[in-house]
């Protein structure tokens, strides 16, 4: 983040009196990002503006995964639970009682959700925070284990909520799923709430907070030592990445506007844990800018799908031969840079 | 020994490791002020005293009295609270941390004005922590890793230190200043109590002594007559 400090340098040159400059240069360079990528998305055709509301979602949901397991160092497998409850949560908040008594041809849906429509953000904010209060209660029993346990433990809970959510018919119309969700996550949403996420967690993780995680990740014994209440601050850590989780799955069903159990499997884990691992554990601006990569290069290598021909050589078109490539990219990557992108390096506020 | 306060005082200390019996009932006084040894072989069940003091071991019996108050029951960081702190064996530093926000870590539980007072005092007593306060701790040496441990356990303003071998792995030269220092704190006014295999070293800066081997007290006395004393002298001191 060579330009980040050479621009603050020049601008702490240039104005050395203006205060305000100095203290909130991080919160506006982020707002500057959001406003050039909403530029850039008003700007382009809708399969573009689409991706980058895809990787806007991604990056809060990525921040959110690293805060608990990267910079807390507690390595948990089940963001997609929260992602899950997140979204059925807030879609059923939005959706119209009609549309909602037309999708539950099963069962008919649960009692208070019949007749509640509730504006997007309201819902959004609800969703995250049933994936907060369910991610602290999961938190208790999973945080009496650590280690390779604690992720064997999470990734039990987090196909718990995948069967749950594929058997409680009357709240989640099992496997069909819920159809008709409003689309109600635009560009300035998604970019809103993921300049919102970065920049909360962001400086959270520069904070005295952010140094308790850390010590925690680095030397427990010793964390606790110190005085510090290792289990309160797991615990802290989880629900809060549980929080973005959730608000990142509320995002998600209100652009895909048709969700059902096979969204949110371990298929969802999966990709944020590629995607924290290439920007760096622990660091938040870096699986940030991850996910926006992981999001691009996901499309932008369906060209080798499409055949290659150059000058004799003609490879035929092959179905899922941009997996291959992806994942050789990763390899390459975990070879020369196997503590990813940016390390545990964060952008400092100093 | 009757006529100090006595700050801390463990009472018929049990520690188990499953069915291992690790700590057989030990009990020792601490006085305000002074400087307590504990020395023992390997395996004698000196740093599973220290981590059943600080609750840091959850399988035991037994009193912990801190101040005349009962801490066995408490929460580790409770106990950090009440100003007992323990510098851990090994010197557990958090390394990808720089040497100052260890320093700051320490002092967690405070909240009040004189951290920056008391950062300069550890700068004061270990000089090589301040040149280096921007560094990664995992890049220090084993010495300044140990007074990195030291100055991080000093800066939750403890009134009782518990060290944990701090002169393990060593050279002489580093033990010596790292001895030097528990003087100083000692005139300070802390008090300190010392696990040590360095026995010689040890029974030199103490006041008193207990012996430990497998799991029990075996000999206590004042640490000048534990270093005449032909048993300890057969075991320890060569």
């Amino acid at each position: 983040m060579n330009w980040y400090l050479r621009i603050r340098k020049l601008i702490q040159k240039k104005f050395p009196n203006n205060k305000f400059l100095h203290r909130y240069f991080g919160l506006i360079a982020f707002i500057i990002v959001g406003i050039i990528s909403l530029f850039i998305g008003n700007h382009v055709n809708e399969f573009w503006q689409r991706l980058i509301i895809l990787s806007a979602i991604y990056v809060i949901m990525a921040v959110g995964y690293n805060f608990s397991n990267g910079v807390a160092g507690q390595f948990s497998l089940d963001p997609n639970a929260y992602a899950a409850i997140g979204a059925y949560v807030a879609a059923l908040l939005t959706m119209s009682p009609e549309t909602k008594e037309n999708v539950f041809i099963l069962e008919p849906v649960m009692k208070p959700f019949d007749k509640i429509q509730l504006p997007f953000l309201i819902a959004t904010l609800i969703g995250g925070l049933a994936a907060a209060f369910s991610a602290f209660l999961i938190g208790i029993p999973s945080f009496r284990v650590r280690g390779d346990y604690l992720a064997i433990i999470t990734f039990g809970f987090g196909e718990i909520i995948n069967v749950i959510a594929n058997n409680l018919v009357s709240l989640t119309n099992g496997a069909l799923g819920l159809k008709g969700i409003p689309e109600y996550t635009t560009l300035a949403w998604a970019i809103g709430w993921a300049i919102f996420s970065v920049f909360f967690l962001w400086h959270l993780t520069n904070s005295q907070v952010g140094r308790i995680l850390k010590s925690i990740r680095e030397d427990e014994i010793a964390a606790e030592a110190t005085g510090i209440n290792v289990f309160r601050w797991k615990l802290f850590a989880f629900t809060l990445s549980g929080f973005f989780i959730g608000i990142g799955g509320a995002l998600f069903a209100h652009y895909l506007t048709t969700i059902s159990p096979q969204v949110f499997t371990f298929f969802l884990t999966f990709n944020l844990l590629i995607i924290i691992l290439i920007g760096g554990l622990g660091s938040i601006v870096g699986s940030a800018i991850a996910a926006v990569l992981f999001t691009f290069a996901f499309e932008i290598l369906r060209v080798f799908e499409e055949g290659i021909h150059i000058g004799h050589i003609n490879i035929p078109p092959i179905p899922g031969l941009r997996m291959v490539v992806f994942a050789i990219l990763l390899i390459a990557l975990m070879i020369f840079r196997p503590q990813g992108l940016f390390g545990d390096k964060e952008v400092s506020i100093k | 020994m009757a006529e100090k306060e006595i700050l801390l005082n463990v009472e018929n200390l049990h520690v188990y490791y499953g069915v291992i019996h690790a700590v057989k009932g030990v009990s020792f006084k601490v006085p305000k002020g002074s400087i307590i040894t504990i020395i023992g072989a390997n395996g004698a069940g000196k740093t599973s005293t220290l981590k059943a003091i600080m609750n840091l071991v959850k399988q035991k019996k037994g009193k912990v009295i801190y101040n005349g108050e009962d801490i066995s029951k408490k929460g580790t960081h409770e106990i950090v609270a009440r100003g007992l702190t323990l510098v851990p064996e090994g010197r557990h530093v958090f390394p990808n941390l720089t040497v100052l926000e260890n320093l700051l870590l320490g002092a967690y539980l405070r909240n009040d004005k004189e951290i920056k007072k008391d950062l300069e005092f550890v700068y004061y007593l270990f000089p090589r922590l301040k040149e280096r306060k921007h560094q990664k701790a995992g890049t220090l040496s084993g010495g300044e890793q140990q007074m990195l441990a030291i100055g991080r356990a000093l800066m939750s303003r403890p009134d009782c230190i518990m060290m944990d071998e701090p002169s393990l792995g060593l050279a002489p030269i580093i033990v010596k200043q790292i001895f030097d220092i528990i003087l100083k704190l000692r005139e300070e006014g802390k008090t300190i109590l010392l696990v040590e295999q360095n026995a010689f070293q040890a029974l030199k800066i103490s006041d008193y002594a207990y012996v430990m081997e497998t799991g029990k007290i075996v000999l206590e006395g004042k640490a000048k007559d534990l270093l005449n004393d032909e048993r300890v002298k057969e075991a320890y001191l060569g």
